[in-house]
């Protein structure tokens, strides 16, 4: 069946037409998704990650409901929760102070049909919007996922005006079989600073694809990372264009794969304007028959001179029947640039394991701990306090060779 | 298309009362009607004198290539090509210049720089074939001395008359009859090329070169080449040169086929200089070409070098599938764009073997209006186990008007396998510049030699006096870019 017959029949739950908002809007958010449906390998974008394989089960099985309400990290911050893509007055922290986008999207779904997707069937979503100077200090944001046979779409809009600062955490959980796709809508004025730490946890049984549509403006800053565990497809896709010089982006992420565990993380780094820098490290630990994925491409426009972009990726095999693909992209257009990209592919070094047991330590701790060490690099930007024992805790307690 | 339109002109001329269907004798070749059909098809092989085995597949190529579509995913952007306004059997040739005094000056210019000898240059201009200096001769000595060994090299046309059951063995066998649209195409409608065999346990004793091959000249624009070296075999095969050919046919879609056995080894080194088209952009060659090797045995090795600076636009992959174990595949290519060229070409390296090893180094300079891309695949398969893989693409942009981009895939599915890959873009320092500007060099001998620099790594790998002529080539191909 072709990706867009999948789609009618997975779509057919929800009724489009009785969501609130613009319904012209919604429909033709359809129409653009349905002009390609689910995307396959003959979409470019998604030439490792055949969505429409994954979403047939979706769209056959029967569906079993299990309800499960997920803790949340107990940090002692303000929370925003979201439960199935709507804001939960009562799991939510009454001190912040925030709009809702309420099915409403601001950017255009450009060519990605998940993105039309949301368009058409989101509800809700935090809209944050932060005022010129202001130091917003740390937001938990909290995405659940209750129940089976779910499509979840929120939209979040994060909005920080000249000169604010902000920290969002993300965490992302579920328990069930349902789809994720949020789509999250960032503008960092001139001189502002977004840092924003994604941690996706989704049910196994899920498929999560985020979409992250970021314009970072003069002198201002965007830092990401995203650790994945979860789902058993998940794709984090990144659309960051530097739109005024000096702009400075990071985006970094791991993703840890078991069992038939896919996992993607997809960036372009589209350098609009002169002098800006960007670096992206990417790190894929994959075991069991998983498969990992990454694809970065970084733009430089013509007049995008003394861009200085870099991107490294590299994929660590623990298993026979791992796999991990990787299509890192330049595209230049200006002369005097300097971009180069890495990529290394390899299993653990059975030297390194060696001298740790040689030490007394146990094959499997050794390997933890080399595993450790391959994606310290990754985490190694994390200076967030909030952040960074979620992000170590996750990986600590992440089970290689656990049949997923 | 420039080169139909011209081609057609002269047929008119020549035929004078206008052109009818059939063929006519009366000029230097046959000539079928234009298009492409089944009966064109069988009047090829016809006219070859080819085996039925042979007409099969070339029919079955072409029923394969209807069935295709053009490929849309290069980063290349041409007017449509009409198949069907194209002479596929022995286009009929334009008039020849008959002496160097008519030849296009700026034709002249370049051979001047490129310092090749006097006599040579009619040759390579396209002066009428009487006139040419004697390299019959030299050929036959080489082909004498090649048979001694029992070398095989000839025509792809004389192969089949004379080892049917080698060409029948190996001809698709790389590159299977419905492979890609262009090599449906060639397969279809293959004219002419080379065909080597080197027996078990021989060193070929010299560099074998289609420049040494009397029937060469005109292999047209539909290529075939078939190169295989049995079992302890090595072979080091030397493609095109650096001097710019008259050619008149706008398309060529070559398919150029490599097998090497047990501990074989092919070398096969393009220098690529087909015309380019003006500096507005106007003509040039369009060369969409598959090229492929097998490393069938155990510790083969195939290695492909190529410069390529000529055609407008170049879509083209010479690829290593490493079945043996321990095969060794090589990619090294210089990409070499001015002007309004476009250059798609990178290579695909599959491992299927344990201890297969590959290197790709590649080189992209852009300078101009042109776009320059590499566009390559590692692919390790499960049973692949410890290969290796070392990737370095570098890309160098002169002007602010060009593009450069790199498009590589990489996939492992053996964890005990190795992959590393690099790739860099920059530009020519002003610091490299001023130092050779202070030494006295004018700005154009500075960019040569910094670009040469840059390409250092792989012209290494050209034989010797292919290294020298490339060098010049990649300076002469620059000119006009900077200052």
């Amino acid at each position: 069946m072709s990706g867009t017959a999948h789609a009618t029949k997975f779509l057919d739950r929800v009724d489009v037409a009785s969501l609130p908002g613009d319904q012209e809007a919604r429909q033709s958010a359809l129409a653009t998704f349905f002009s390609t449906g689910w995307p396959d390998r003959k979409h470019e974008a998604w030439h490792y990650t055949d969505l429409n394989a994954r979403m047939r089960s979706f769209a056959d099985e029967a569906l079993v409901t299990r309800t499960l309400r997920p803790e949340f990290p107990s940090v002692d911050i303000p929370r925003l929760v979201f439960v199935d893509g709507v804001w939960d007055k009562n799991l939510s922290s009454d001190s912040l102070n925030f709009l809702r986008t309420r099915g409403i999207p601001e950017q255009k779904a450009g060519s990605s049909p998940i993105v039309a997707l949301n368009a058409a069937i989101t509800l809700d979503g935090a809209d944050l919007k932060i005022s010129a100077g202001q130091n917003a200090g740390t937001i938990l944001l909290v995405s659940v996922g209750s129940a089976d046979g779910l499509a979840i779409a929120p939209r979040h809009r994060i909005t920080l005006e000249k000169g604010s600062n902000l920290t969002v955490i993300e965490v992302i959980r579920g328990a069930g079989r349902y789809l994720h796709v949020p789509v999250t809508e960032i503008d960092v004025r001139d001189g502002g600073t977004l840092r924003h730490f994604r941690l996706q946890e989704e049910s196994q049984d899920s498929v999560h694809v985020a979409t992250i549509l970021a314009t970072i403006g003069e002198s201002a800053a965007y830092e990401t990372f995203t650790l994945g565990v979860g789902a058993s497809l998940a794709r984090s896709e990144f659309h960051v264009t530097l739109g005024g010089s000096g702009a400075d982006v990071q985006i970094n992420a791991a993703q840890l794969l078991t069992g038939t565990q896919h996992g993607d993380v997809t960036t372009i780094v589209a350098h609009d304007a002169p002098g800006c820098t960007s670096r992206q490290t990417v790190k894929s630990v994959i075991d069991g028959s998983a498969r990992g994925v990454f694809q970065g491409r970084i733009e430089v426009a013509r007049i995008a001179q003394k861009t200085d972009g870099y991107q490294m990726n590299q994929a660590l095999l623990l298993s026979d029947s791992a796999e991990i693909d990787s299509k890192p992209e330049l595209e230049i257009f200006a002369d005097d640039v300097k971009c180069s990209h890495g990529a290394a592919i390899g299993a653990l070094d059975p030297e390194q394991i060696f001298y740790l047991r040689s030490r007394g330590v146990s094959e499997q701790e050794a390997r933890a701990i080399l595993i450790r060490a391959f994606l310290h690099e990754a985490l190694e930007p994390i200076t967030d306090d909030v952040a960074r024992p979620l992000f170590e805790a996750a990986i600590q307690s992440w089970r290689w060779g656990a049949s997923g | 298309m420039v080169a139909v339109t011209e081609t057609l002109q002269t047929i008119n001329q020549l035929a004078g009362t206008g052109y009818k269907f059939g063929f006519e004798t009366d000029i230097e070749m046959d000539v079928a009607p234009k298009g492409l059909n089944e009966k064109i098809i069988r009047l090829i092989s016809e006219k070859k004198r080819e085996p039925d085995w042979l007409l099969e597949w070339r029919l079955k190529s072409y029923r394969a290539w209807l069935s295709m579509e053009e490929p849309a995913w290069a980063r290349i952007v041409h007017p449509k090509i009409e198949y069907q306004e194209l002479h596929y059997y022995a286009a009929p040739k334009g008039p020849a210049p008959k002496s160097l005094a008519d030849v296009d000056p700026e034709l002249l210019n370049m051979y001047d720089k490129l310092g090749i000898p006097l006599n040579e240059r009619a040759a390579l201009a396209g002066v009428a074939i009487d006139a040419v200096f004697d390299s019959v001769s030299v050929a036959t000595t080489f082909r004498e001395s090649l048979a001694k060994v029992g070398v095989i090299f000839c025509s792809m046309s004389e192969a089949v008359r004379e080892h049917p059951e080698l060409v029948r063995r190996f001809l698709g066998s790389v590159v299977p009859a419905g492979d890609n649209y262009y090599a449906a195409l060639n397969s279809a409608v293959f004219s002419d090329g080379s065909f080597v065999f080197v027996p078990r346990g021989v060193r070929c004793p010299m560099e074998l070169s289609t420049y040494f091959r009397i029937n060469a000249r005109n292999t047209g624009q539909f290529e075939r080449t078939l190169i295989i070296a049995e079992e302890g075999a090595s072979v080091s095969y030397l493609e095109g040169c650096t001097a710019p050919m008259r050619d008149e046919n706008q398309l060529h879609a070559a398919v150029v086929e490599l097998v090497a056995l047990d501990e074989a080894s092919i070398k096969y080194s393009t220098v690529q200089n087909w015309y380019p088209g003006d500096a507005q952009g106007n003509g040039g060659i369009y060369n969409f070409v598959t090229k492929r090797g097998a490393c069938r045995g155990r510790k083969s090795k195939i290695s492909w070098t190529q410069v390529e600076t000529g055609s407008a636009i170049t879509w083209k992959y010479p690829s290593c599938i490493l079945q043996g174990e321990g095969a060794v595949g090589e990619f090294y290519s210089v990409a070499v764009t001015n002007h309004f060229q476009q250059a798609d070409t990178g290579t695909k390296m599959i491992h299927l073997a344990p201890n297969t090893t590959s290197t790709i180094l590649s080189k992209g300079i852009s300078a101009g209006r042109s776009s320059n891309t590499y566009r390559g695949l590692v692919r390790i398969m499960p049973r692949a186990a410890n290969a290796r893989n070392f990737t370095q693409c570098d890309s160098l942009l002169i002007g602010n008007h060009c593009g450069a981009h790199t498009v590589p895939y990489i996939e492992s599915r053996n964890q005990s396998s190795k992959i590393e890959h690099e790739a860099t873009t920059s530009k020519i320092s002003d610091d490299q510049l001023f130092y050779c500007r202070s030494r006295g060099l004018s700005e154009e001998d500075s960019v040569g030699l910094i670009v040469n620099g840059f390409c250092r790594d792989v012209l290494k790998e050209l034989p010797m006096e292919f290294a020298v002529e490339a060098q010049k080539l990649l300076a002469v191909s620059l000119e006009g870019s900077v200052g």
